[in-house]
């Protein structure tokens, strides 16, 4: 609020806007999206926090040395980095309102969200066929739940993705449209440091243990 | 038909699920049944549904999402109290061999649907209605941030209210105590519906309350008028800023914790399970994590519309408001780090006990300093005893009894012999209806003239008051007698003949909160009535203070034709006091979002699915599940979602409302 | 006014009449402790509150609307000293209670051996405590007394003034063990243990009774404790000697199943592995304790070959565990010997952690240990047997 408070010309004090502007469109959106990421991020904690308890207890099964491979995650984990700077190259053509070119990362940040999900699900196939299901121990359980909540969010992103290129090929870089994609835009970015997290704590530290 | 397709279609819904063998279901359903179609038949007779449509469900004003939040609370009230007198009258009457009324299967659904309901559709939608009308006028706001939001989060919360009201006439309601602690909610032992009716009635009204708390701190900050600093800001803003500050760092955990237990109920992972590693005591924990802070959630905002009705009705600046906003903050700071005093008998060891013992005790320092402002404000002043401050002066002499005996329960030595007794139960009670009942019953009575231009019976509220009062007190104090001689709560019979006064005292205490709450019921339709009589045309009935006192009662849609501008804590009072003219020309158009029927659409399809998925009938999870996405993403390309109200329309209005003060004077 | 006053008097007239306020007087000399921190506690709060309470209803009295001699302030608002006074004085009382809580909760801190006998009783160090096994089930309490090989259903008993050492576990789901009149509650869990130290110091017969909600039969889930002198337990023991009767694996199995309102049981003789398989939860044949299971866990599970080690569950306590969307219930499989009998095998451990250093940086590899026995929030978790 930069409307000055001051006293008006005759000195009688201003009570109300005479003159007043609408706060403009989405005004309120990237606190409020910036908020909904944090609870968001909450939700990560407490999963991270169940991995953290439950995360030794194997019930006499295999431990993440005898499961995780760590070439893949390394593979699976530079998808979802690489994804993160093609979105931001789509971010920077969209300052520069060329569309065309906007719509061209957007796709390429689509399908290296997609390799990322495809990666994951082939381990999890591979593990469950293996006999390592999440139903198996504690830490199984814990682990799937954590990866998959997060391989969940990112196919909502990929699914969201989709609907603004078809927004932004209807409807242009409009106003509205950019907030969109800042706001995926976030969301991208929380997903990839969420990721980190997730390959820190639960592979690199659980091939540790 | 046979039995693979009907399992298909119904999954494990029979015949068998509807409760035909409880008398006492089936007469309540009958009742029910009978009152739902009265009320369908009367709104199609007076042709009704396409007012209440256009006007009501699809609303996004935040006023009238206020008022059906108010709505949704004191119809679950009732629910959630008819639950209370059934445990009231089987504990008075099981004594001496007697079994009482109520089996096992029937008293333990009663005692977790009373929990479930009094905290989740009774005290949370009295609590966001009051915050939905109030806050966005105590700025200056023409509504909340995402007005479309605010519609679904409403929506979401009456789904919730479905499933719970749902699992009394089809299958059962959890048998677990309120907060269904495994291993006892897991499949193993509560294989049926009612824990899965608990899980997902409460996803589907948290995800609502989730998205509310979002809306109301975007609204907070960054909605305010010219001039309202955050340290000009009313007090009642103030503690709904710190409460859905607390509902958004809180609610994520519960969600969590839910689709934790979940998973292990419906495809048997390991997280609270005895076997393979799982520990139910992370599921204790977490849960707590987040039901502390859903106790300050409740009474925060109730403190704060304490903070306007004392300081109104003393006509008197709030003692120490400065403090009074480092103590709220402070307390919304340290609800998170007690939630472990819930189950110190769970063997965590002394120092970790004591840790969140002392910790517990702190919070009293900035509450005892909160009743001190009060009573400093009142100091003083010239104190008119509307029903709003009787109440205020009802939950200051109950409040410091319940907070006495928090802390007492914070000590661990002492909750070892008390945790989990019927003076535990006296205390949350104690501190509850002390504390957020009344305050909603005095932010009712304060804020019913602004909602709706007319003051609220003076004789039905007081007899209200009293009844509630003496009735508290009668129903309570008696258990709090009981915990001393260590009676343990959710007991359905009793041995020992000694004990049976007490519960006799205790029904008849709840007997008279009953008549309470039906003088509240007249003290509505009275007033009603006499609509004329106690009419206010000012806007400002009570000499108030904050800005929603600025604006015509009922307040027009877009709340105030110019944005107001603040200089001071109380503006509407130094407005007042400084010679404030109301502008009578100049009017422009005002943008305003307009009404969607989404939000009814997409809470729907979210009930539809949770009723799917508690009865394992997957096709309806799954393509309600669908439909959610569809309209969901169908929704983001409406790109136009708000309008002008014409320059004219605003001019009509304004106009009339000066007529109206002309007739006044 | 005078039959306002006898009904005041009323619930006065009820408390004298009989009513017993075991928590204000009890038995136990823990209790006892608990009881005077309780009033302790409320007596210093009551410094402040009565005084709150007092001035509400004075200022409520004296600034109505009526009283026009009253002084009426309207701009009055901020007085720094009464700010001072108002968050001191809660303060000071909550340093003296905090500090009070602290050393209580140390001292009566249930997993602590007691002090003392009784307040001028000093503690015998020639009588050995006795130490009694308690088992929530499905809705009863067993009693396991390991010294005397004897066993009980929902009736305890103990010698005054001799320290008692209660074992606490459940077969399923989680209760509360509580007797009002010996000492403050503790949960009892599925798989964990937890422990209670107590004394009785008068004889008499007491309630005791899950003080946590556990399913359809919890209300009936009461035992009476009885507290007899050295004589009277002497004679309590022999008669439960003459009863005969045997509990093994077998009969546990039996008694374990839900069963509402159960009279007083007891066995002449008990099997002396039983409490420590109910605990680590492998009563049932070929089920593997979790002592065992938590020692391979320990050392980095069970590799791959693992994965088999489970068998298709036949019995749960309720109903088949069966989810809608998973797998068939399942269970660790046990891998004991004839030579060593369940839960004290370590043969199985086939997949060792690697305890090999790093090539290279010849640094040794760093080592994580998995959630130590009393993990920090989590409580106690059963004591690993290897």
């Amino acid at each position: 609020m930069t409307v000055a408070v001051n006293p008006s010309q005759t000195g009688e004090p201003v009570f109300y806007l005479a003159d007043e502007h609408p706060h403009p469109e989405g005004y309120s959106t990237s606190l409020g999206f910036w908020i909904y990421l944090m609870s968001d991020c909450l939700i990560f904690a407490m999963l991270f926090a169940a991995f953290g308890v439950l995360g030794a207890n194997y019930a006499a099964g295999p431990a993440p040395k005898d499961l995780f491979d760590l070439d893949l995650v390394a593979v699976n984990t530079s998808m979802l980095l690489l994804s993160s700077i093609t979105y931001g190259f789509a971010m920077l053509t969209m300052q520069q309102n060329k569309i065309a070119q906007t719509q061209m990362w957007l796709a390429i940040t689509g399908l290296f969200g997609l390799a990322f999900i495809g990666i994951e699900l082939t381990e999890f196939a591979h593990m469950i066929h293996e006999g390592a299901t999440p139903q198996r121990s504690a830490f199984l359980s814990a682990f799937f739940t954590l990866v998959g909540t997060h391989g969940l969010h990112v196919s909502c992103g990929l699914i969201w993705l989709v609907t603004l290129m078809v927004q932004v090929w209807k409807f242009g870089l409009i106003e509205a449209n950019r907030r969109r994609l800042m706001c995926l835009s976030m969301f991208w970015h929380f997903l990839d440091v969420v990721w980190i997290g997730v390959f820190t704590f639960v592979y690199l530290l659980g091939v540790l243990r | 038909m046979s039995p693979d397709l009907l399992k298909l279609i119904f999954g494990r819904l029979g015949l068998e699920s509807l409760p035909l063998h409880e008398p006492i279901v089936v007469g309540t359903f009958v009742v029910v049944a009978l009152g739902g179609a009265t009320l369908l038949a009367g709104l199609t007779y007076f042709r009704l549904w396409g007012y209440l449509w256009r006007e009501w469900f699809t609303t996004v004003d935040h006023k009238r999402i206020g008022i059906m939040y108010m709505i949704l609370g004191i119809v679950m009230l009732l629910r959630g109290f008819a639950d209370a007198l059934m445990m009231r009258g089987q504990q008075m009457l099981a004594f001496n061999g007697s079994e009482g009324y109520l089996n096992a299967h029937h008293y333990d659904q009663v005692f977790t649907a009373h929990g479930v309901i009094m905290i989740f559709f009774v005290a949370m939608p009295l609590v966001t209605g009051l915050m939905n009308y109030v806050v966005p006028l105590q700025i200056g706001a023409r509504d909340v941030s995402f007005p479309f939001l605010n519609n679904f989060s409403f929506w979401m919360t009456v789904g919730g209210a479905v499933l719970v009201m749902a699992s009394l006439f089809i299958g059962e309601f959890a048998r677990t105590g309120w907060l269904a602690y495994p291993p006892l909610s897991n499949i193993g032992y509560s294989p049926d519906v009612g824990v899965d009716y608990y899980i997902w009635a409460l996803q589907v009204a948290g995800v609502g309350t989730t998205l509310s708390g979002i809306n109301l701190i975007c609204t907070i900050v960054k909605l305010r008028c010219p001039g309202m600093t955050m340290m000009k800001m009313p007090v009642f803003t103030w503690t709904s800023l710190c409460t859905n500050i607390l509902i958004v760092a809180s609610f994520p955990v519960l969600t969590v914790v839910l689709a934790l237990l979940s998973l292990d109920r419906y495809v048997g992972t390991n997280f609270f399970t005895n076997d393979f590693g799982g520990s139910p005591m992370m599921y204790v924990n977490l849960i707590w994590i987040w039901g502390h802070p859903e106790v300050y959630i409740l009474v925060l905002p109730a403190f704060g519309i304490f903070s306007e009705v004392t300081s109104t009705f003393s006509g008197k600046r709030l003692f120490g408001y400065t403090s009074m906003v480092y103590a709220t903050v402070v307390i919304t700071i340290l609800s998170y780090l007690v939630w472990l005093h819930h189950f110190f008998t769970m063997g965590s060891g002394a120092s970790v006990n004591s840790f969140f013992g002392i910790t517990t005790m702190i919070i009293s320092i900035p509450t005892g300093a909160k009743m001190f402002n009060w009573l400093f404000t009142m100091y003083r002043g010239r104190i008119r005893y509307e029903l709003p401050m009787m109440w205020t002066i009802a939950f200051m002499l109950t409040f410091v009894l319940g907070g006495m005996t928090g802390v007492l329960l914070a000590v661990p030595p002492a909750d070892f012999v008390l945790h989990n007794s019927l003076f535990l139960i006296a205390h949350f009670h104690n501190v509850i209806i002390g504390g957020v009942v009344f305050g909603a019953f005095a932010g009712i009575n304060y804020w019913f003239p602004k909602a709706f231009g007319f003051k609220l019976d003076v004789f039905w509220g007081k007899l209200s008051f009293w009844f509630w009062v003496v009735g508290f007190y009668l129903a309570f104090m008696p258990l709090y007698v009981l915990g001393l001689m260590g009676v343990t709560r959710r007991l359905r019979v009793f041995d020992d003949p000694s004990l049976q006064i007490w519960f006799v005292i205790a029904a008849i205490g709840a007997g008279l909160v009953f008549l309470g709450i039906l003088c509240m019921l007249m003290q509505f339709a009275v007033s009603f009535l006499k609509r004329e009589q106690l009419k206010d045309v000012t806007g400002d009935p009570w000499d108030a203070r904050t800005l929603e006192w600025a604006t015509s009662s009922p307040p027009p849609d877009y709340n105030f034709a110019f944005t107001p501008v603040v200089h001071d804590n109380d503006a509407w009072w130094d407005m007042k006091k400084r010679g404030y003219q109301r502008p009578l020309t100049g009017f422009k158009p005002i943008h305003m979002p307009s009404s969607t029927g989404t939000g009814v659409i997409l809470a729907g399809l979210a009930t539809a699915m949770g009723f799917g998925l508690i009865w394992y009938i997957w096709w309806l999870a799954a393509v309600s599940f669908i439909a959610m996405l569809v309209v969901g993403i169908g929704h983001t390309f409406n790109y136009h979602r708000d309008f002008d109200i014409p320059a004219d329309d605003v001019i009509r209005t304004e106009d009339a409302r000066t007529k109206l003060l002309a007739g006044a004077k | 006014m005078s039959r306002l006053k006898i009904l005041a008097l009323l619930p006065l007239a009820v408390a004298l009449s009989g009513c017993n306020y075991v928590v204000l007087a009890p038995a136990g000399d823990i209790a006892a402790q608990q009881r005077d921190l309780v009033i302790i506690s409320t007596v210093l709060m009551l410094l402040i509150v009565v005084p709150v309470m007092a001035l509400t209803v004075l200022f409520a009295w004296r600034y109505r609307q009526s009283n026009t001699s009253a002084r009426y302030e309207p701009e009055w608002d901020h007085s720094t000293k009464l700010e001072l006074v108002i968050w001191s004085a809660p303060l000071l009382i909550i340093i003296c209670l905090g500090a009070l809580t602290w050393m209580g909760t140390h001292l009566l801190d249930p997993y602590r051996n007691i002090g003392r006998i009784h307040a001028d009783r000093a503690l015998d160090q020639s009588r050995a405590p006795l130490d009694v096994d308690v088992v929530a089930l499905d809705w009863k309490w067993l009693f396991i007394y390991p010294d005397y090989g004897i066993a009980t259903v929902n009736e305890l008993a103990a010698p005054v003034d001799r320290p008692i050492n209660f074992h606490i576990t459940a077969s399923s789901v989680m209760n509360s063990f509580y007797i009002p009149a010996l000492a403050g509650q503790i949960y009892a869990m599925p798989g964990m243990e937890t422990s209670l130290h107590a004394v009785i110091n008068h004889a008499g017969t007491y309630k005791g009774f899950s003080a946590n909600y556990s399913g359809a039969g919890f209300s009936g889930m009461h035992f009476n404790f009885l507290g007899l002198d050295d004589k009277g337990f002497d004679a309590w023991i022999a008669s439960a000697k003459s009863v005969g009767g045997s509990l093994g694996r077998a009969e546990y199995l039996q008694l374990e199943k839900p069963s509402q309102n159960e009279p007083v049981r007891r066995w002449g003789t008990v099997d002396s592995e039983l409490y420590r398989l109910i605990l680590n939860m492998c009563v049932e044949t070929g089920k593997m304790c979790q002592s065992e299971m938590m020692a391979i866990d320990a050392k980095g599970g069970a590799g791959h070959q693992g994965l088999n080690n489970t068998l298709p569950l036949a019995y749960d306590k309720y109903a088949r565990r069966g989810t809608a969307l998973g797998p068939e219930p399942t269970f660790v499989a046990g891998t004991c010997t004839p030579d060593a009998p369940q839960g004290r095998t370590t043969a199985s451990i086939t997949a060792p952690a690697d305890t090999a250093p790093l090539l290279g940086a010849g640094l040794k590899r760093p080592t994580f240990t998995p959630l130590k026995s009393s993990s920090f929030f989590l409580g106690q978790r059963p004591k690993s047997d290897s």
